[in-house]
C-alpha cells in the first residue's frame, strides 16, 4: 500500500492509495456539500443536483454518460448525505483514464432546462418511494427534530413542495457556490499506475473552478422533544431516539464507535440480548453518527405498537446501566475483534476502501492505512470508553415515532 | 487467468467446493443446507424461517451468548438466511481465523439447542418481521410476485405466512431440523487465503461423521392466480411482472442472461432508458433473472405514483415485448463488458466467491471456473440472443400490483391497451 497526496495545478486535492494486489481501481469525487448546506428555499437541491450531474455537458449527453460507463463495465453511482455528495466508479485498471474523464464531466454539468424538468419527476418519485418506507420517514423526522434550527435538520430529499418549486437557476447558483476546488477532493484507490493517474487527473480536472472551503459549524443546543407521525393502517411502530455524541473531529469518536457496538450492534450487544433476543422487538440497535462539528447517538426500535412504551423503558434502563457501570473487559475485547474484522473485510475491495479513505480526508485531512486503523482499534481502553460516557452519556433527548401510535410516554 | 477451484466430498457425503485466493487477507464460508421453505409442511409455512432464527441460540455445550462471543472474538461476520431451497449460513473473517470458527458453525448446524423459550421468541420475531413487510409495499411486492410466478412450494414466501405461524410448534422445528439439516445435498463453498489440506481436515473433522436420511421429493402445487392486486394506501403503486425463462443448467442460459441484461443490465439498458430517463416515470426500475434448479423466471419491478402507474406498466411491458427488436452489437458488448468486470471484481471478495462456488455447485452439480463463464459470455451473439427471445417470448405474464388502485392488465395479456 502506498499513499499519495497531491495538489493538482487547478488547486484540486488528489489523494490515492495504491494496492497492486487489487483487480480493480475505484475513483470518486467527494464534494463537501449536502443538505446541511442548503437554505429551506432550495431544500433537496444537493440531491437533485447529484442526479443532474449524470445529464452531461456540452460534449456528452446523458445517454453518452450512461452508455460509456456501461461500455467500460463500470460499477458507478452517486450518493448524497447531509454533508457529502459522492460520485464514484469502480473499473478494471485499464479504464481509469476514461473513468476520470467521465467523473470530471459530472462535476461540470450543463443543467439543461429540459433535463431538469424531466428529472424533477424522478426525484418526486424517489420521495414517494421513501414515503412508503416507515423506517426512512422515522429517520428523516428524527434528524429534523433533533437538529431543529441547526443546519443538519434539512432533509436530504427535500419535500414535494420544495422540489416542485425549485428552479434550474437556483440549482445553477447552488452549483456555482459549492462545486469548486475548495470543496472537492479526488480519491483513488486500488490497482493503478501513479503516472497514468497524475496525467489523467491533470488533464481532466483543470475545468473545476477555484474556490475556498467553508461551512458554518454551529453547535447544537439539545432540547427534549417528542414527535409522532401517525400512520393508522401500519402494523409496526418505528421509534428513533437521538442524543449528543462526539463530533467528527473529536478523538473520542473511535471509543464512541466501539461503545455503540457493545451497547447496540444488531447482534450480540446489550440491546440485542435485552430486547431482540427475547422477542420483544424485531429490531433494537444503537448507532453513532459523526458530522462536521457535532455528533449523535441514534437508537432505532421496531416493535408492535402495544409494547413500544415498555420497550423504550427497557432500552433506557440498558443505557442507564452502561452510563453508571461502564462496560466489561470481555465486552470491549469482543467489540475490538468484531470491528477489526469489519475494517479488514471492507478494506479488501477498492470500492469498500474508497469511502473510508475519502471520508477521513474530507472530515479530518488525515490519511490512515488499514493497519493504522487496526492499531487504533486494538489500543482502545476501558478508560477511553469511560471518558465517552462521562462527556457524552447515552441519554436521548429526541424521540420520534412512526406507526399507529398517536401517544407515547417517554421517561 | 483465474484461480482453479476444487471440489471434494466429506465422508458424510457433504460436497465441498474450495478456491484458494492467496492474495486475499480474508476467507469466507457459505453452507447451503437443503432445509429451505419448500420443505415447510402445508399450513405451516414459516417453519424454516423460525428454525433460521433459532439456530444461533446455543449449540452443543455453549449457550447462545457463549456461541455469539466465540464467533465475535474470531471476527466472524455472519449471516443466516433462508431461501426457498436452502437454509444458508455465510461467514467471513481474516484468513487465519476462519477455520477456528468451523467447529462452532458445525455445532450450530448440527446440534442447536432448539428450546421452548427460544422457539416462542423466534416465532414472535418472525411474526413481527412479516408485519413490517406488510407495511412496506416494495417488500410485499417481491413476496407476491414470487407466489404468483412459481407454483407452491417454490412460490411460498421464504419468510413465512403470518396466518400459518400460530400452528407451528417446537416439534415441527425439531422435525424440520432433523430431516433437512442433514449431510445429503448439503454444499459448502469456501474461498480465501487458505491451504486445501487444512480446509479438508477442518471440514472433515466438523462435518465428516454425520448421517441423515434421503430427502423426499418436493411435490409441486398451484400458483396464486394473477393479475393480482393488493390494496395499500401507499404513496406509490408497486408493479411487478414475471415470465418464464431458462435455468442455469440450460444450454441457452447465457442467451437468457444477455436478454435480461439488455433490458436491465446498466443505466444504458432499455428499461432504465425508456421508463426513467426518457419519461421520468419512476425512480426504481429493474429486471432480474430468478433461477431455481430446474426453472427460471424473469421478474421486473417498478414503483411509481398512482396517476402514472398505468403508463409505467404500459411502457415497461412494451419494452419487454419488443426486446427482440433492434438488438445491436454495441448494446450486447456493453452487457459483456459489465459481466467481465463484475466477474473479475468477484475475485476481490472471498464472500462473493464462497457463495458463488456453493450456488453453482447446487444449480449445476459441477464447478464453473470464472474463465469458463468468460468464454460463455464471449460466445453470446446478437443472433443467438434474438433467436432465444423469439423462442422464449415474454408471454403468459404474471402481473402483481400493490397500491391504492388496480391497473388495466391488457398489455400483459397480449393486447395493447
Amino acid at each position: 500500500m502506498r499513499f499519495e497526496h497531491r495538489q493538482l495545478s487547478s488547486g484540486l486535492t488528489l489523494i490515492a492509495e495504491s494496492n497492486p494486489a487489487a483487480h480493480s481501481v475505484a475513483a470518486g469525487f467527494f464534494v463537501r456539500t449536502g443538505s446541511r448546506d442548503e437554505t429551506p428555499a432550495v431544500s433537496g437541491v444537493s440531491h437533485f443536483l447529484e442526479h443532474m450531474a449524470f445529464k452531461g455537458d456540452e460534449l456528452y449527453s446523458a445517454d453518452d454518460i450512461n452508455r460509456i460507463f456501461d461500455e467500460i463495465g463500470a460499477r458507478y453511482n452517486a450518493s448524497t448525505s447531509e454533508e457529502i455528495t459522492m460520485y464514484y466508479a469502480a473499473v478494471l485498471p485499464e479504464y481509469l483514464e476514461r473513468t476520470l474523464e467521465l467523473l470530471t464531466t459530472l462535476m461540470r454539468p450543463s443543467l439543461r432546462q429540459d433535463d431538469f424538468d424531466m428529472e424533477k419527476n424522478v426525484i418526486l418519485e424517489e420521495i414517494g418511494m421513501y414515503d412508503d418506507q416507515p423506517s426512512f420517514t422515522c429517520y428523516d423526522n428524527a434528524m429534523a427534530t433533533h437538529f431543529c434550527s441547526h443546519p443538519l435538520e434539512q432533509s436530504i430529499l427535500g419535500t414535494n413542495e420544495s422540489i416542485t418549486a425549485l428552479t434550474s437557476e437556483q440549482m445553477r447558483e447552488y452549483h456555482r457556490q459549492h462545486y469548486h476546488t475548495g470543496n472537492i477532493t479526488l480519491v483513488v484507490t486500488g490497482n493503478f499506475e501513479l503516472e497514468t493517474l497524475l496525467h489523467a487527473a491533470e488533464k481532466y480536472c483543470t475545468r473545476i473552478p477555484h474556490g475556498e472551503a467553508g461551512r458554518p459549524l454551529p453547535l447544537l443546543q439539545p432540547e427534549k422533544r417528542i414527535r409522532l407521525v401517525t400512520k393508522e393502517d401500519a402494523h409496526q411502530q418505528h421509534i428513533m431516539q437521538m442524543g449528543c455524541a462526539p463530533a467528527g473531529d473529536n478523538p473520542l469518536r473511535y471509543p464512541a464507535e466501539l461503545l455503540s457496538v457493545i451497547v447496540g450492534d444488531d447482534s450480540g450487544s446489550r440491546l440485542f440480548w435485552e430486547i431482540v433476543d427475547p422477542g420483544y422487538a424485531e429490531a433494537c440497535d444503537l448507532g453513532f453518527s459523526e458530522y462536521d462539528g457535532v455528533g449523535a447517538w441514534m437508537s432505532y426500535l421496531c416493535c408492535e405498537p402495544e409494547t413500544a412504551a415498555e420497550n423504550l423503558e427497557r432500552c433506557r434502563l440498558v443505557l442507564e446501566d452502561v452510563i453508571s457501570n461502564g462496560v466489561t473487559a470481555e465486552e470491549l475485547e469482543q467489540a475490538r475483534n468484531k470491528v477489526a474484522a469489519r475494517v479488514v473485510l471492507r478494506g479488501e475491495r477498492p470500492m469498500g476502501r474508497l469511502s473510508s479513505l475519502g471520508g477521513n480526508w474530507v472530515y479530518r485531512n488525515e490519511y490512515r492505512s488499514v493497519a493504522q486503523d487496526l492499531q487504533v482499534i486494538r489500543s482502545i481502553t476501558a478508560e477511553q470508553i469511560h471518558d465517552v460516557l462521562q462527556q457524552f452519556p447515552i441519554r436521548m433527548n429526541t424521540t420520534v415515532g412512526v406507526g399507529p401510535l398517536a401517544e407515547l410516554t417517554v421517561h | 487467468m483465474t484461480a482453479e477451484s476444487e471440489s471434494f466430498q466429506l465422508s458424510s457425503g457433504v460436497t465441498v467446493v474450495f478456491e484458494a485466493m492467496p492474495h486475499s487477507e480474508s476467507a469466507a464460508i457459505s453452507v447451503l443446507l437443503p432445509a429451505g421453505a419448500i420443505r415447510d409442511n402445508a399450513g405451516r409455512v414459516g417453519t424454516a424461517s423460525i428454525l433460521t432464527e433459532m439456530l444461533p441460540r446455543g449449540a452443543a455445550g455453549m449457550s447462545s451468548r457463549e456461541l455469539c462471543a466465540a464467533l465475535d472474538n474470531l471476527g466472524l461476520q455472519r449471516h443466516l438466511s433462508n431461501s426457498s431451497a436452502h437454509l444458508t449460513f455465510s461467514g467471513a473473517t481474516t484468513a487465519d481465523r476462519l477455520l477456528h470458527a468451523v467447529p462452532h458453525i458445525a455445532a450450530m448446524i448440527r446440534s442447536p439447542h432448539l428450546e421452548q423459550n427460544d422457539f416462542l421468541a423466534s416465532r414472535d420475531l418472525v411474526a413481527q418481521s412479516l408485519m413490517s413487510v406488510e407495511d412496506e409495499p416494495r417488500q410485499q411486492l417481491s413476496r407476491m410476485l414470487r407466489k404468483c410466478a412459481y407454483p407452491a412450494p417454490w412460490g411460498n414466501p421464504s419468510d413465512g405466512e403470518a396466518d400459518d405461524l400460530p400452528a407451528i410448534t417446537l416439534d415441527d422445528i425439531h422435525e424440520h431440523h432433523q430431516r433437512y439439516c442433514s449431510p445429503r445435498e448439503t454444499i459448502i463453498g469456501i474461498a480465501g487465503n487458505l491451504e486445501l489440506s487444512a480446509v479438508r481436515d477442518s471440514l472433515e473433522q466438523a462435518f465428516g461423521v454425520w448421517s441423515g436420511d434421503e430427502l423426499p421429493q418436493v411435490a409441486c402445487g398451484d400458483v396464486v392466480p394473477s393479475p393480482c392486486h393488493v390494496h395499500h394506501k401507499s404513496a406509490q403503486t408497486q408493479i411487478g411482472v414475471a415470465w418464464h425463462s431458462v435455468p442455469v443448467s440450460s444450454p441457452r442460459y447465457y442467451d437468457a442472461w444477455a436478454a435480461v441484461s439488455l433490458l436491465s443490465g446498466g443505466m444504458s439498458s432499455r428499461l432504465f432508458t425508456e421508463v426513467r430517463e426518457k419519461r421520468g416515470l419512476c425512480y426504481a426500475i429493474s429486471a432480474s433473472l430468478s433461477c431455481l434448479k430446474d426453472e427460471a423466471r424473469v421478474m421486473a419491478c417498478a414503483g411509481t405514483t398512482p396517476e402514472r402507474a398505468q403508463e409505467t406498466l404500459d411502457v415497461m411491458v412494451s419494452e419487454i415485448l419488443r426486446l427482440h427488436e433492434g438488438i445491436t452489437e454495441e448494446e450486447l458488448q456493453r452487457c459483456r463488458a459489465r459481466a467481465r468486470s463484475s466477474l473479475i471484481m468477484q475475485q476481490e471478495s472471498t464472500s462473493s466467491r464462497a457463495s458463488s462456488l456453493a450456488r453453482d455447485m447446487y444449480l449445476l452439480n459441477r464447478i464453473v471456473s470464472l474463465d469458463q463463464i468468460h468464454e460463455h459470455i464471449r460466445a453470446v451473439t446478437v443472433d443467438s440472443v434474438r433467436e432465444f427471445i423469439l423462442q422464449h417470448p415474454p408471454q403468459d405474464m404474471t402481473l402483481v400490483t400493490i397500491g391504492p388502485a388496480a391497473l388495466d392488465p391488457a398489455i400483459t395479456q397480449g393486447a395493447a391497451s
